[in-house]
């Protein structure tokens, strides 16, 4: 969906400005909020481009940064700490090659840190886009990798 | 809905409970919640309704569940049977569902070791 | 024969090494001496997972299950099974010990010793099917209150009942509610708290993604009550399958005018929406939160005005956690006076705690207030792995703090945590053995509310990083004694001085450590020694 159509499904009123970004950010395969569209929904809502900017900086979900097509986001809360998410994290960073922010070559993920995904019980843990992976091993990660990966190119 | 409505439709699922009434002899509940699907509920899920689909099984209905809170032995499945007591298997992969397809609802015999218990 | 047959053959590995091809290319034979072909479907299964009994067959309609076959016993199979109907008994599998009691999961002490309120319908009704929820006795409160009930008579309800707000600070929730109702306005609104950020809570997760009617039907009972007509659900964002199963169970009701206008053909208009977070600690504070709801940076504001006087768009506002919504219904159906017998004196009805860290079982426990630890950690929680010895259990996550082995006893109600320098919080119990070192314990927690912290006011934006820059020196050694110190002075400064409720408990974890195991942090400062040994490992 382009940017009009998904303004245009909401009234112009500054409540929905978090659901606009979101959708305008999902729609979009660097998973990001252009410049272009902070203008855009800043004219469309009536208000300053300043305060568009100040919300899609204060969330962190948000990115006004170029990313990858899959967001991986990895839990780093204190209880998956104690489970072992130091180790998930750096396994994943060695395996997509990229630091904490970074995105692949192949601009396929983007590795993010996450404040808890709330499902400690299976920690570590960690959330592709909206699928959430628990009980987290080196191999583990492999195949979910892989999947995506084979995803793509099949 | 009127408020008359509410008594028809709790009197409608008591029987529908009972099993009696409704479709299935037996009735399993796939525990959904995101850590059950983080622990791989979706694929258990997918195995139970294959392996019934494949066997013809036309009397076990398989429904869907928040979480129960025993989130460290998810995937959880509960089996309910009319008159018995309700069963919980836990730590499922789909081929442990798969056994309790052909062991439990087929057979009848309860699979022990995939039972839920006190570590 | 008069029936189609469909035999599963197992097909797996171990079954076909034990001989399964074999015992299958002479049923084939068997099949074609008695001209059956056209009426027997063989099909080939995948493990069935009791390989010991293979090569095992199936056969349906029937469902009789033939175990350790031999080719010659696919002749009696057909001959007798197929052709005329009779069960092969010599090839039976029977269970041996089928006399043997089965643990039941309800006998198992982790269910034995809970009492659900709020998780009633979790992990036993379709969270999509509004039937199951209403077969449950859901909408009878919603029922019982438009015919029986007047505004007033909900809140002195609620009141007597005792219930407090279960997401953290515990205000007594008819008394809020009354307080919104008194408020003047025409305009009021009814907001629910799922932005569960909590480090380690994850039951209003739960209840979102188990039971969504039940909060749909509490909120709708709150506008009746307080006089709202438009009720937000405030989900964060890391919660999408939450969030799904919301709008879902939202769409349901309106189909059947359970929201709406005129709900029951009896006046009441309540509309209710759905707003989704953007990954923000701090939105769990309510000012924070309703700021949030109106598309602005999620950063709260002084109180007074509290939200029940101005709160979203300026208007009163009823805001409560999903927890505290959850045990609405109940309330109303069973009476304030069965509620208010559960529980301590002045810690009524059940919490909902999420166990996790070094526990056997970890999960969701709802216990009447008032179990003890004890009873939490050995009976439901099953001990620690490996036999390991208790340490400390962190309650309450980063705005709580722990709880020493020698409080074990110490029962889980409001005063007597408190007592303890903690807060039961919004329920979160992580369970620590000697393995976990209290220093880099209280280091985690405070990284997380330093890295949350939306920086508006300064105690809690520079002073969290100050505290934060003393404990990494003393998990390195380079500390000296004096900074212990000022490390407390700090912390009760920030406490004291805060704008809101994350700087205002941001320095619990620390504080509490160091009153419970300052030899620990001596020990760091001092002999540069860690005794679990964490902080010192990674110079290495």
């Amino acid at each position: 969906m382009d940017r009009e159509k998904i303004l245009k499904k909401y009234e112009p009123t500054r409540e929905n400005l978090l659901y606009i970004l979101h959708d305008i950010q999902n729609s979009k395969e660097e998973k990001y909020l252009s410049e272009d569209d902070l203008v855009a929904v800043s004219k469309y809502l009536k208000v300053s481009r300043s305060e568009v900017m100040g919300v899609a900086t204060f969330y962190t979900m948000f990115s006004v940064k170029k990313r990858g097509h899959h967001i991986v986001r990895v839990c780093v809360s204190p209880p998956c700490q104690l489970m072992g998410s130091d180790t998930v994290f750096n396994y994943l960073k060695k395996t997509l090659g990229v630091k904490e922010g970074e995105t692949t070559d192949d601009n396929m993920f983007t590795l993010e840190t996450s404040s808890c995904l709330g499902v400690c019980a299976v920690a570590p843990a960690m959330m592709i886009d909206d699928d959430m992976y628990g009980n987290l091993t080196p191999e583990k990660i492999d195949e979910i990798i892989t999947k995506y990966r084979e995803k793509k190119n099949g | 809905m009127k408020l008359e409505d509410l008594k028809k439709i709790r009197e409608k699922m008591e029987k529908e409970t009972s099993l009696r009434e409704g479709k299935g002899r037996i009735k399993a509940v796939v525990g959904m919640g995101t850590c059950g699907i983080a622990a791989g509920a979706r694929e258990v899920l997918s195995a139970l309704l294959d392996e019934i689909s494949k066997r013809n099984l036309t009397d076990i209905v398989i429904t869907q569940s928040g979480c129960r809170g025993l989130c460290d032995r998810e995937p959880i499945v509960d089996v309910y049977e009319e008159g018995k007591e309700m069963i919980t298997y836990g730590n499922l992969t789909p081929e442990k569902a798969r056994r309790i397809v052909a062991e439990h609802f087929v057979n009848g015999n309860i699979v022990k070791d995939l039972l839920v218990s006190s570590k | 024969m008069a029936k189609i047959y469909n035999l599963l053959l197992c097909a797996g590995a171990s079954c076909i090494s034990s001989g399964g091809y074999s015992f299958r290319d002479k049923l084939v034979e068997e099949l074609k001496k008695h001209k059956l072909e056209g009426m027997v479907n063989i099909v080939e299964t995948g493990c069935v997972g009791i390989c010991e009994l293979g090569p095992v067959v199936i056969v349906y309609p029937d469902g009789v299950f033939y175990k350790k076959l031999k080719p010659e016993d696919a002749k009696d199979i057909v001959e007798e099974h197929l052709l005329k109907g009779r069960v092969v008994q010599r090839l039976l599998y029977k269970e041996k010990d089928s006399e043997k009691i089965v643990q039941q999961a309800a006998q198992i002490p982790f269910f034995q010793k809970q009492l659900k309120i709020v998780l009633r319908n979790c992990g036993i009704i379709d969270p999509e099917s509004l039937e199951e929820y209403i077969g449950k006795d859901g909408y009878s409160a919603l029922a019982k209150v438009l015919t029986e009930m007047s505004p007033e008579d909900v809140i002195k309800e609620i009141k007597d009942s005792g219930l407090r707000g279960r997401g953290g600070a515990g205000f007594p929730t008819g008394l809020k509610w009354e307080l919104v109702r008194n408020s003047k306005g025409d305009e009021k609104y009814v907001v629910c708290n799922a932005d569960e950020g909590d480090p380690g809570a994850f039951m209003d997760r739960s209840v979102l993604e188990g039971d969504p009617f039940s909060v749909i039907e509490a909120m709708t009972i709150a506008g009746y009550a307080v006089g709202a007509k438009q009720g937000y659900v405030y989900v964060r964002a890391e919660y999408p399958l939450a969030i799904k199963r919301l709008k879902s169970a939202i769409k349901k009701a309106y189909d059947e005018n359970l929201l709406g206008k005129n709900i029951f053909g009896k006046g009441l208009d309540f509309d209710l929406e759905i707003r989704v977070g953007a990954g923000a600690f701090v939105c769990g504070e309510e000012t924070a939160l309703m700021h949030s709801i109106e598309g602005q940076r999620g950063t709260p504001s002084p109180k007074p005005p509290f939200p029940a006087d101005k709160g979203l768009f300026g208007k009163p506002t009823l805001i409560n956690n999903v927890e505290t919504y959850a045990n609405i219904c109940q309330i109303i159906l069973k009476g304030s006076k069965w509620f208010s017998s559960i529980g301590t004196e002045k810690s009524k009805g059940t919490k909902v705690f999420a166990l996790a860290g070094e526990i056997n079982n970890t999960g969701l426990v709802e216990v009447p207030m008032g179990t003890t630890l004890r009873e939490m950690v050995y009976e439901i929680g099953g001990g620690l792995p490996n036999n390991k010895k208790f340490k400390a259990a962190q309650i309450g996550g980063p705005s709580g703090g722990c709880i020493p082995a020698e409080f074990i006893d110490t029962p889980l109600d409001y005063e007597s945590v408190k007592k303890l320098g903690t807060i039961i919080g919004s329920g979160g119990l992580i369970i620590m053995s000697e393995d976990t070192c209290m220093v880099d314990l209280a280091k985690y927690f405070l990284e997380f509310t330093q890295d949350e912290s939306c920086g508006k006011c300064p105690p809690c934006r520079i002073g969290t990083k100050k505290m934060l820059e003393i404990l990494e020196r003393i998990s390195k050694g380079r500390a000296k004694e004096e900074e212990l110190d000022l490390l407390i002075h700090l912390g009760e400064q920030i406490c004291k001085t805060s704008l809101c409720g994350l700087g205002q408990t941001a320095p619990n974890p620390v504080l509490s450590t160091i009153r419970y195991f300052k030899d620990e942090y001596l020990e760091h400062i001092n002999e540069k020694k860690c005794r679990a040994g964490i902080c010192f490992k990674k110079k290495k």
